[in-house]
């Protein structure tokens, strides 16, 4: 589904990412790990075409095209979704006026009829149970005025309409209480199928007790120094990342 | 690399769609204005005697006012002097007589109001709009007469009102705006060619949307357009008003007058869609549009409600006002104005508190982009006598680009301590990350931009009628389609 080679991306002629590997298949959950500052939120940018991060060599597949060369939103529509760490606030246009927009854009461009009020309504209802959102916020403007847990939630209940091939959850778990974190779990989860790819970024393994991976990475300095199962995270945990600095240290040096 | 700010730039640099010139025959007098001018366009008229006066009157206190220097220049607007002497004060399309019906109006003319799609017979049959088409300075057809003339609503040429309907002109004409009352204000006085003239009776509810469009064709013209709406007790009337004129290097003056009044529990509803040539990319060009209306709420319990979509002209000078007489009277001004290119606007509202109970509010949305400059200038004043008088402000401002400028200058001035007031004002800017986030759910940049345009002013476009609204988010490069809450 996806494949990263050799990515290196810089930002104002500092370079973050210094040639990251990786490769998801449909089917499975893959987190990504390490510490603060290591280019974890780098990469989903990148991998969403924010236009800020200059991509000086590498290559990314999606499906088995040159993801590089596509806009932010021939992206989204063609299936990557990427739940910010900061949502975005947009004052003045309601969440679900925002929603309908996305979904038909994505529609229209896979030669889907678009869904009228009735039908998306109805959908937007089924959705929103699964992350139990509050009737509400759908008539508020698009995150304005939202507490930090409701931004969260938000964006999983936006990935639960728009029913991405590729989810990327960037930190989505910072900043949750313990049953928000589960609530957002429980959204991820019903999105897991075989068809469906997702990546997990974040800073604890506290996530990953809900969401089992498939695959955990360690990004370090713009590197993955380590790849492994769903242990890995819990190592993690107990070790923290100190040791990590040894052993890409020794990578480096190789 | 693009940056949000070229993306928005190029959404905002859309060409003007209206800038053609309609190839008719123009009859037109010399430029220049004098006393003999003034009596060319009164006798040109067959105007009655004591117009004509008016008229002089209003000529000579306004040369006064240009001998003394006395252009107001206190608005927030840069341009070079104006010549009033190299304008023309008088163009009309040459016909030989009055066309007694739409199939009697220039079919050039009637391809002209198509192409800025205002079919009139399209919209005499489907839409139940009853349109005044100005081209310049005559009333070329008014649709819908008879139907109105079964209620006792009269809705005509300014002309035709002053020979059919003499006494109510004269009663009324300058009774809201006198020709003292500001320097363009005079000018017109002197000078307006046509306009149009509405009055419904008492008690009659207008069915139907009473609708304008004004058009400026002829070179070096001025067009000074003069309009007087009398709402009597207990009457209701929704009047729409759109504008357009072709693209030319020499900017052009529009100076129009306004006069609203409102009896007892009479309501005026008044709209306006104002999307004169703006001039080019570098700011040459472009109309002045320095244009007075005002209404009197006379009556107790009436209500006169101004919104405007102001998105044309090199330079917008216009303060569309309510002054509130009658107790429990209410006054609404809705407005959004764009600039951009080298665009200026000084624009906003009076609202003038003297009876009881009196009520205003005010919803005032700026859009500035490219180097355009725009400002909000509204006065709120509570007499003595207005107790429980009660206002509410709101002014928004959205910058686009780096280069543009939004200013407020909100005057109060409470002389009765019953008076409620409340002012809001915030000033925002549509970001990168507003366009990223939006992107990154499959929407363009384009379509992003005008979700949160249209967002940023929504509540000023719902109090526009359907038609208008359309025409509106058109205007602002917003599509309707699928619009869910």
């Amino acid at each position: 589904m996806l494949e990263i080679k050799n990515l290196h991306v810089k930002v104002e002629d500092k370079e973050i990412l210094k040639g990251v590997s990786l490769k998801i298949n449909a089917g499975e959950v893959h987190g990504i790990m390490g510490p603060n500052g290591s280019g974890k939120s780098t990469l989903a940018q990148v991998l969403a075409g924010r236009e800020t991060y200059e991509v000086t060599s590498g290559e990314v597949l999606y499906r088995g095209k040159n993801l590089l060369t596509m806009t932010p939103e021939e992206r989204a529509r063609e299936g990557i979704f990427l739940a910010f760490q900061y949502p975005v606030e947009i004052p003045g246009v309601s969440n679900l006026y925002f929603l309908k927009t996305a979904l038909n854009a994505i529609r229209r461009h896979r030669g889907l009829p678009e869904l009228d009020a009735m039908d998306f309504l109805a959908l937007v209802r089924e959705k929103m149970e699964l992350v139990q959102m509050d009737e509400s916020l759908l008539h508020r403007p698009v995150n304005d005025g939202f507490s930090g847990g409701e931004k969260k939630r938000n964006e999983i209940f936006q990935m639960a309409v728009l029913e991405p091939t590729l989810a990327i959850l960037d930190e989505t778990d910072s900043g949750l209480d313990i049953d928000a974190l589960k609530i957002v779990a429980r959204g991820v989860n019903s999105l897991r199928s075989d068809e469906r790819a997702i990546l997990l970024i974040t800073h604890y393994q506290r996530l990953l007790d809900y969401v089992v991976p498939d695959r955990v990475h360690v990004l370090y300095d713009g590197r993955i120094v380590k790849s492994g199962g769903k242990e890995l995270a819990l190592e993690l945990e107990n070790r923290g990342y100190g040791w990590l600095e040894e052993e890409a240290k020794v990578e480096v040096s190789r | 690399m693009a940056t949000a700010t070229d993306k928005i730039q190029r959404l905002v640099d859309k060409e003007y769609e209206y800038g053609f010139v309609t190839p008719i025959e123009q009859e037109v007098f010399p430029c220049g204005l004098n006393e003999e001018i003034v009596r060319m366009i009164s006798a040109k008229k067959n105007e009655p005697q004591w117009l004509t006066e008016w008229r002089l009157k209003a000529y000579r206190y306004w040369a006064q006012l240009e001998r003394a220097g006395a252009e107001p220049r206190w608005a927030n607007v840069t341009y070079p002097p104006i010549d009033y002497q190299s304008i023309r004060y008088y163009a009309a399309p040459k016909q030989r007589k009055r066309p007694r019906s739409l199939d009697e109006v220039d079919p050039q003319l009637r391809a002209t109001y198509e192409k800025l799609g205002i079919p009139l017979r399209e919209q005499e049959m489907l839409a139940g709009v009853a349109v005044d088409a100005v081209f310049d300075s005559v009333s070329v057809a008014t649709t819908f007469k008879e139907k109105l003339a079964q209620l006792g609503i009269i809705f005509c040429s300014f002309s035709e009102a002053v020979r059919e309907y003499p006494e109510l002109v004269r009663k009324w004409l300058g009774s809201v705006v006198p020709y003292t009352d500001n320097f363009f204000a005079a000018l017109n006085s002197a000078v307006f060619s046509d306009g149009s003239f509405v009055y419904v009776p008492k008690g009659v509810r207008c069915p139907m949307e009473l609708s304008t469009y004004f058009r400026i064709n002829a070179a070096q013209t001025g067009q000074f357009e003069r309009t007087l709406i009398i709402a009597d007790e207990g009457s209701y009337v929704s009047y729409l008003e759109g504008c357009t004129a072709p693209m030319r290097d020499e900017n052009q003056l529009h100076a129009a007058v306004v006069e609203l009044i409102a009896l007892d529990n009479a309501t005026i509803k008044y709209s306006t869609i104002q999307n004169w040539y703006p001039g080019d990319k570098e700011g040459k060009g472009g109309i002045y549009n320095f244009v007075t209306k005002r209404g009197k709420c006379l009556g107790k319990n009436s209500k006169i409600s101004w919104t405007q979509v102001e998105t044309g002209s090199a330079i917008t000078w216009k303060y569309p006002s309510c002054i509130l007489v009658g107790d429990n009277s209410v006054g609404e001004f809705y407005s959004v104005a764009i600039t951009n290119n080298y665009q200026q606007a000084d624009t906003g509202t009076k609202m003038i508190h003297i009876g009881k109970n009196t009520r205003s509010t005010i919803i005032s949305k700026g859009i500035s982009a490219g180097h355009g400059q725009n400002t909000y200038r509204g006065l709120v004043k509570i007499t003595k006598s207005a107790d429980h008088a009660r206002n509410y402000s709101q002014c928004d401002s959205l910058l686009l680009g780096d280069q543009c400028g939004a200013h407020t200058f909100p005057y109060i001035d409470v002389q009765n301590p019953t008076a409620q007031m409340e002012h809001e004002a915030t000033t925002s800017k549509i970001g990168e990350d507003q366009l990223f986030y939006c992107q990154q759910r499959g929407i363009s940049a384009e379509d992003a931009v005008s979700m949160i345009v249209n967002g940023f002013c929504k509540e000023v476009i719902r109090e526009l009628p359907m038609e208008f609204a359309v025409e509106a988010q058109k205007l602002l490069g917003i599509s309707l389609e699928g619009a869910v809450g």
